[in-house]
């Protein structure tokens, strides 16, 4: 079996990251666009790991960041989803177009 | 004992009472606020008299010449190694001698004032200004740099703005209290270009140091002050009549003196410390303290003693009109003060020759006690009759019998008549003027009999001239009232004899002084008859006065309105500066600074008007402006930035 070659594993991940990117720009709720974050997030994971895999295989810098980053996507979760409960109880809703006091 | 040990505290401790007192005073111990000030004064004055003792009896004197010595002196502001600004404090005969006189007459106000100023609202800070007065009053004397000196010279100014609009509810008080600082201030640029042309061409401000390089021909820092000049005039010569000027400001030396028979308006007491005493004759004390620069030029001299002369006259005639009692002691301090510059300006330095400078400082000294006392008991009269007019006095001589003693002899002295002391230290100043510039003697001979005739105008409608009418609604005045009258009472009859001239030269080498009596005949018989003239005009009620004063007309009408010196500034100011300098300086800023501020804000707004709607409130909106702007930065960096 043949080895995958870099470029595919690429494609994916900017793939990945472009879907995330059409959530966070077209979805309304903003738990959707929470998630399409984690998205975003996990395309850099994997270019992250795929470079540290194929170009410098004897080191471990690239996993080490995945995990910082996955250990700060939880945090960021965290505060995301305390900021969608508070926009809650102010606005019965988690429409973001429903919290429009910041207009002009 | 070293004076270190406690020359410091002088200053000090009056700084230490302004603080306590002007920052609780008010709230924690309002009726104790005088006494904590008469005790620090009662402190310091006994300090004073130490090193009075110290100084002029122990160890002042170095070879038969009195030395000055720094008992305390640090760097204050480094500018670089040979320039400096310090802080510290010189002992030499003047300072020594007006460190007495400001703690003694301060004492002696504060004392007065325990009762003078009894009841009122703002007691504690009354003292706390005063306290402040003299710390800085303490300052200017020991001022071992003429840095240091403008700094309390500015702080006596400050001070002294405050106790005048101390009333500060009546509008005549804030006007008088402006227009004391403004005029000052004003003299004081003229000082501080001064100071600025002194300390560039002599490269110090150490009056020592300064002293010592510019009298000295050879050394290259007088060359080069005479040598560049400005207008045709040496450098030295301007530095020296800008420095006058700020001392013409503050002694209210012609024609600067408009704004101190408006500075009556503070309270009495006030009135003796800073208006009579201590912080008019800082200008005296500022010529006197830099005098081996200004016998170096002739011209300067000259401008200084027609200053003083002209002064002493123009208000020695101003004061025989004037009603107000505290107006006609204010003109009087004028007259008096244009004798001391006007000594000082008829002297030279050193020796016999020096004869003028000793005198200016003596009748500084003696002008000092009988010129508060004076105003003391205007104060203690006043308080009875609630009138500063003299038509509401009259026959006052049964009600105020202490006052009544004790102002006579205030006025015997400043008339000069012997054995008071204003009698020798004007005997000294005239006998200079004599031996020096005949023209100024005989203005000083004539302002003397006038100084006679309007002091026993002023004493006769007090005290006698009508039976009195003034319903007295208490007595003369309590004990702290009349103690210190009295010891300055004494004071007065007692410092003519002090032997001046062997502890205050010019040179420090002391001066044998006699009195001639065949020279003193002339001013004395001319005084004795001004009393006389004036007993005959006052002692009674009579039409003698309305007559004269009517048959003078137009003169006795222009004295009266003070020679409409005030109007003319006011001309000055109103119609020629507000119109021709103030309307247009009013207009630029208006239309040009104002309006290029405008300009810029209606830009700003127009810009903000356009671009605001790019704020949608939208959070992806912004997230797209945000991925547009990295991808915009993503193809400059990779593809356009080579």
């Amino acid at each position: 079996m043949s080895e995958i070659p870099l470029t595919h594993i690429l494609f994916v991940s900017t793939a990945l990251f472009f879907i995330g990117m059409y959530g966070l720009f077209t979805r309304r709720n903003m738990i959707t666009m929470l998630m399409s974050i984690e998205l975003i997030l996990n395309s850099v994971n994997i270019n992250f790991v795929a470079f540290n895999k194929y170009l410098y295989s004897d080191q471990l810098n690239g996993v080490f960041f995945t995990i910082f980053i996955i250990a700060i996507a939880a945090a960021e979760a965290a505060v995301g989803i305390a900021i969608i409960i508070n926009l809650y109880r102010g606005h019965h809703s988690i429409d973001v177009e429903d919290a429009g006091e910041m207009k002009y | 004992m070293n004076y270190a040990s406690y020359i410091t505290w002088i200053p000090m401790l009056p700084m230490a009472s302004f603080v306590l007192v002007g920052l609780f005073g008010r709230k924690y111990f309002k009726n104790l606020a005088g006494v904590i000030g008469t005790i620090v004064l009662l402190a310091i004055t006994v300090l004073s008299f130490i090193t009075v003792y110290q100084y002029f009896f122990v160890d002042g004197k170095v070879n038969d010449v009195y030395q000055s010595i720094i008992p305390e002196q640090y760097s204050w502001l480094q500018f670089s190694p040979n320039l400096s600004i310090d802080i510290g404090i010189v002992l030499d005969p003047i300072s020594v001698m007006m460190l007495l006189i400001v703690s003694f007459v301060s004492l002696m106000v504060h004392v007065f004032s325990l009762s003078y100023m009894k009841g009122e609202e703002r007691f504690s800070t009354y003292y706390a200004f005063l306290s402040l007065f003299t710390f800085s009053m303490l300052g200017l004397v020991v001022s071992t740099n003429i840095f240091q000196i403008y700094i309390f010279w500015e702080l006596v100014g400050i001070s002294s703005y405050l106790l005048i609009g101390f009333y500060y509810d009546r509008p005549s008080a804030v006007a008088a209290s402006k227009k004391a600082f403004i005029v000052t201030r004003f003299a004081d640029l003229g000082f501080l270009i001064g100071i600025l042309i002194l300390a560039f061409n002599a490269g110090t401000l150490d009056f020592h140091t300064l002293i010592e390089r510019l009298t000295n021909t050879q050394s290259s820092q007088f060359i080069s002050i005479t040598t560049s000049s400005f207008l045709g005039i040496s450098m030295l010569t301007w530095a020296l009549i800008l420095v006058f000027v700020g001392g013409a400001g503050k002694s209210a030396m012609f024609p600067l003196q408009v704004w101190l028979p408006d500075a009556m308006e503070g309270p009495t007491p006030v009135s003796a410390l800073i208006h009579a005493a201590t912080m008019v004759v800082a200008g005296v004390y500022l010529v006197a303290r830099l005098f081996p620069l200004y016998s170096l030029d002739a011209i300067v001299l000259n401008i200084v003693s027609y200053v003083g002369a002209i002064s002493a006259l123009l208000a020695a005639i101003i004061a025989c009109t004037q009603t107000d009692i505290k107006r006609v002691l204010a003109y009087s301090t004028i007259s008096q003060i244009g004798y001391m510059m006007f000594a000082l300006g008829v002297s030279r330095y050193g020796g016999e020759q020096g004869l003028g400078y000793m005198a200016s400082m003596f009748h500084l000294f003696t002008h000092a006690f009988f010129k508060s006392l004076l105003f003391l008991c205007a104060g203690a009269i006043i308080h009875l009759v609630h009138s500063n007019e003299m038509k509401d006095m009259g026959g006052l001589k049964k009600l105020m019998p202490v006052t009544h003693v004790v102002f006579l002899i205030a006025c015997l002295a400043i008339a000069g008549i012997p054995p008071f002391s204003g009698f020798f230290s004007k005997e000294e100043i005239l006998t200079a003027a004599y031996n020096s510039n005949k023209f100024i003697y005989a203005m000083g001979v004539f302002t003397s009999m006038l100084t006679a005739f309007y002091m026993f105008r002023l004493y006769f409608r007090i005290f006698h001239n009508k039976d009195s009418h003034v319903e007295a609604d208490h007595s003369e005045g309590s004990l702290s009232m009349k103690i210190p009258l009295v010891i300055l009472a004494i004071c007065t009859l007692a410092s003519g004899f002090v032997p001046f001239g062997s502890f205050v030269t010019s040179d420090g080498i002391s001066l044998t002084t006699h009195v001639d009596i065949v020279f003193s005949i002339l001013p004395v018989t001319l005084s004795v008859a001004a009393i006389l003239f004036a007993a005959k005009l006052y002692y009674m009620q009579n039409e003698l006065p309305g007559r004269i004063a009517s048959s003078l007309g137009t003169f006795y009408h222009a004295a009266y309105k003070k020679f409409y010196i005030d109007e003319v500034y006011l001309f000055i100011t109103k119609k020629i500066i507000f119109n021709l300098v103030g309307k247009p300086a009013a207009w630029i800023d208006r239309h040009i600074v104002d309006g290029f501020m405008n300009l810029l804000a209606s830009i700003t707004a127009k810009i903000s008007e356009m671009i605001k709607g790019l704020q949608t409130g939208k959070v992806q909106n912004y997230a797209l402006y945000f991925f547009g702007g990295i991808v915009g930065l993503a193809v400059l960096f990779i593809y356009l930035w080579k």
